[in-house]
């Protein structure tokens, strides 16, 4: 077969893989994105320059963009520092009710910020537990509320790919005289290089787009990027809500580009063994990295039990009222269903929108880790790469707004949708599905897949025998990122919510947002109780999500 | 294989629940021959489902009711497609927000008649706007609190600033609050443009909490609201006290002081690009009526524009009205708001 042709076949292959994803994105988020953009920028048709200098120019500009870096510079490295040792002791050692608290890192991930505001303010403010730290209205409290939405980020991406890491090279190392230290400075670390640029990547961006918990803790004062441009939305400046989204993006994209640069020339391969190594018997090194986790679990845990405690409380007495009133239709008038039918409006949609995340996120890690025969493709596969980043870098609120003026109305029309909400949430996801899922696919060995195809497997048995047994175990994290992801989004989906749906978080907004405290039960107790729900119901998927397991195909 | 099947297995039992948990199939109701209406409302609305079903039969619409967000989000999304914003009727705008639709151009004249009641609260020579429903913030206090203490409640506005009241009084800012932009404009309106920065200026040496939004002053820092709550002085809502009622509903234990609130009016309207108009009248109309009107308290916290219909017993209980808030025309606070929030950030923040 002539050269030519096998360099089309593959071009025409990518780009069938491809073809869905940025469909996708297209559509739903880069339309309805570059729509708000347009009017913001260009008004009248044509673009106005002197405005957008004018914007940059303002000194509040200046401090809003340098409170944004340092914020989420320092964030996301709070972060790793915290959670690295955390995802070793959780996926290397054999921890006792490692597999429980896996599952548990997952739920500051589900948490409404609203809950999480409420909680952070009841334990920092005047007197709380931590009321004397007197960090409340203060960027420390920020940077904590921050750290604790994004430690399991780190955890999950970097623990995956350190679960499958061959061991033999530490082994190795170890054996040829290298201190613990030194090993895990000069051989793990390294190794781990794509994975923590990953997370760091997807943590920043968390980081840096954080909107809730921003406006709560420090909203009247500190504002970032993300909150002044719901802000200037509000006041309807679109000029300067546009200006300052284009600085968002244009920032996300130079991350992007260094954290390629970052992850060097080896891309993005994680060295993977096909039968992972199983966690080994807590040693007296690990002692740090066990003190550290049960520190961080502690601090994670005091939120999460201070909002369980009020959920448990109403009129300074202890009731369980707020949870029967769960399932009582027409218990307060802030809300038109019960908690529990908004519960299982959200897990309808976390299903819908796993599925489309893991999907298309499948496709993109494809497309993203093959290696490239030549330079344009490794340029055109790289631009693919960031371009799926995107959707964690751009503000929620012209995302909700742009969706609202585009896709929502003719041609398209598809607010009635009941898979537009699913499909809006798969895209927020889908960065965090492509990062678990492209450290381990790109640490295959592209020869095993070559000896398959020799050996006269199609592309997809190839797919099914190299592939899947390696990526399966990530591939469940991402579902659980997910999930989560989706059971706790707010900013997108509050424009587009069914009022007939609603879904658990909208609901426990509204709980929170009306004055009640009539019968029994209260409405911040009830808001409460339903963020416990939240949590305890993510926590039992995960952990059955992870209990299936792909055979190991190596033995068929 | 031996381990490939217990895999299918499971797989086959999880996928099929799995679809059943997903959206997929899930019907929109055959809307049939009748004719679709669009309302866009803000999150709180919210009436009972007899009184839509009435309204939809009686009138042979399909009543579709889109909820973007707060009043806020009501009023950006309608602003941004003025023309053709792809519903028919708008409702929950309010006093702070009412001049960015007038501006916009994005709604018609309202053909109907107002009820009895109504026209206190119309805008002057504006018939695009029609009041449905007023609420006034105000200063809230816990009156247990103050009894066990021995301590007077305060009354005023002034009283928040003297010392006897340190460190007692929670508010949520102007910035991202409804409420609080609205006792912004209360200090504004009672102590003019030249000396509300010195009474915020007072508010912040008396030791004043601010805070982001609403929740986060009642719930979380008022000892009325939630359940570890240090301030016993908050701002809220004239119907606030009907809802921190005892268990057996005999009893507040908040109460609004009358002489710090500031009205703020909610209006509905027609959209000029609207594709059913009469529906959207006829709509209009609707949320004028005595059933709705009667509805609202219960459903909304708001108190009816009409005054021919009954409020509930705790509101009439626990709830007394103002005799004589503080007002202000909407185009004045679109003229001034943004620089208001910018002088009272200098005046909080220094």
């Amino acid at each position: 077969m002539a050269r030519g042709d096998a360099a089309l076949t593959r071009t025409l292959r990518l780009l069938a893989l491809a073809a869905l994803p940025l469909g996708v994105v297209a559509v739903f988020f880069v339309l309805p994105v570059g729509a708000m953009l347009v009017r913001g920028l260009a008004p009248d048709g044509h673009l106005d320059p002197g405005g957008l200098v004018e914007v940059l120019g303002r000194d509040r500009t200046g401090r809003v963009l340098w409170f944004t870096l340092w914020s989420a510079a320092l964030g996301t490295l709070l972060s790793l520092v915290l959670g690295l040792p955390v995802a070793y002791a959780l996926f290397r050692v054999a921890v006792p009710g490692a597999r429980v608290l896996r599952a548990l890192t997952l739920v500051p991930f589900v948490l409404p910020t609203v809950v999480v505001g409420a909680a952070f303010r009841a334990l920092l403010g005047e007197g709380g537990l931590l009321g004397f730290l007197g960090w409340d209205g203060t960027p420390a409290a920020i940077v904590a509320a921050l750290v604790f939405f994004n430690i399991s980020v780190v955890v999950r991406v970097v623990g995956g790919a350190w679960a499958g890491l061959d061991p033999r090279a530490e082994e190795a190392a170890a054996a040829l005289g290298a201190s613990p230290a030194r090993v895990l400075l000069t051989v793990t670390l390294p190794a781990l290089r794509p994975a923590l640029a990953s997370a760091a990547a997807v943590v920043f961006l968390f980081c840096s787009t954080a909107f809730g918990v921003v406006l709560t803790l420090g909203g009247l004062r500190y504002a970032t990027v993300e909150t002044e441009i719901y802000l200037l939305t509000r006041a309807f400046d679109l000029p300067a809500a546009a200006c300052l989204s284009l600085v968002q993006v244009v920032t996300v994209v130079a991350l992007l580009a260094v954290l390629g640069r970052l992850r060097g020339r080896a891309g993005d391969a994680v060295p993977v063994d096909r039968v992972p190594p199983r966690p080994r018997r807590a040693r007296r090194g690990d002692v740090p990295a066990l003190v550290v986790t049960g520190l961080v679990v502690l601090a994670t845990a005091l939120p999460i039990v201070g909002l369980a405690v009020a959920s448990l409380q109403v009129r300074g007495e202890w009731t369980l009222a707020n949870y029967r009133a769960l399932d009582e239709p027409g218990i307060t008038t802030a809300l038109d269903v019960p908690v529990l039918t908004a519960l299982r409006n959200s897990l309808q949609v976390a299903v819908d929108a796993t599925w489309m995340a893991l999907l298309l996120g499948l496709l993109v890690a494809l497309v993203v880790t093959r290696r490239a025969r030549s330079r344009p493709e490794r340029v055109a596969r790289g631009l693919l790469d960031g371009f799926f980043m995107l959707p964690l870098g751009v503000s929620a609120v012209v995302l909700g707004f742009g969706l609202l003026v585009t896709v929502a109305r003719p041609p398209l029309a598809l607010r009635d949708e009941p898979l537009l909400v699913p499909l809006v949430q798969a895209l927020v996801a889908l960065p965090l599905v492509v990062r678990t899922l492209v450290p381990v696919l790109a640490g295959i060995d592209d020869r095993q897949r070559q000896a398959a195809a020799s050996l006269g497997a199609s592309p997809a048995r190839t797919l099914l025998v190299v592939d899947l047994p390696v990526v399966w175990r990530p591939l469940l994290a991402a579902a659980g990122f997910a999930f989560a992801t989706s059971l706790g989004e707010f900013g997108a989906t509050s424009f587009l919510s069914r009022p007939d749906h609603p879904t658990l978080p909208v609901v426990i907004g509204r709980l929170l947002g009306s004055p009640g405290t009539t019968g029994a039960q209260s409405n911040p107790g009830m808001a409460m109780a339903a963020a416990v729900v939240l949590a305890a119901t993510v926590t039992a998927v995960v952990l059955v999500v992870e209990r299936l397991r792909v055979p190991s195909v190596g033995a068929v | 294989m031996r381990r490939i099947l217990p895999t299918l297995v499971t797989g086959a039992l999880v996928l099929p629940a799995l679809a059943a948990c997903s959206t997929f199939g899930e019907g929109e109701s055959a809307s049939g021959g009748t004719e679709k209406l669009v309302l866009v409302a803000h999150e709180s609305f919210s009436l009972p489902d007899e009184l839509i079903e009435e309204f939809e039969a009686e009138h042979d619409v399909d009543l579709e009711i889109r909820q973007p967000g707060d009043a806020g989000a009501v009023v950006t999304e309608i602003a941004l497609n003025p023309d053709d914003s792809g519903a028919d009727a708008v409702f929950g705008v309010d006093t702070t927000f009412a001049s960015r639709l007038l501006d916009a151009d994005a709604l018609e004249s309202f053909e109907g008649d107002l009820p009895s009641g109504a026209d206190a609260f119309a805008l002057a020579d504006e018939d695009r706007l029609v009041p449905v429903d007023s609420g006034n913030v105000c200063v809230n206090v816990d009156t247990a609190w103050f009894a066990e203490r021995g301590l007077a409640e305060p009354e005023s506005l002034d009283d928040l600033v003297d010392p006897t009241y340190a460190d007692l009084f929670v508010t949520p800012g102007p910035v991202d609050s409804s409420p609080g932009l609205a006792f912004l404009l209360t200090t504004v309106a009672a102590y003019g443009e030249d000396g509300w920065r010195d009474y915020w200026r007072g508010l912040v040496d008396n030791g004043t909490e601010l805070v982001a939004g609403w929740s986060d002053a009642y719930y979380t820092s008022f000892t009325g609201g939630g359940e570890d709550g240090q301030r016993p002085i908050v701002l809220s809502y004239d119907s606030s006290p009907a809802f921190t009622t005892t268990e057996d509903g005999s009893a507040t234990t908040t109460r609004a002081l009358l002489d710090t609130c500031f009205t703020q009016v909610e209006y509905a309207g027609v959209l000029r690009g609207a594709d059913n108009p009469e529906g959207a009248q006829e709509l209009v109309s609707w949320l004028l009526s005595e059933e709705v009107q009667a509805a609202l308290p219960d459903n909304m916290y708001v108190y009816p524009v009409r005054d021919d219909v009954e409020l509930p017993a705790a509101w009439a209980e626990f709830a007394p009205r103002p005799a004589a808030p503080y007002t202000m025309e909407p185009a004045e606070i679109a003229a001034n708001r943004e620089t208001w929030i910018g002088e009272w950030r200098e005046e909080t923040q220094r």
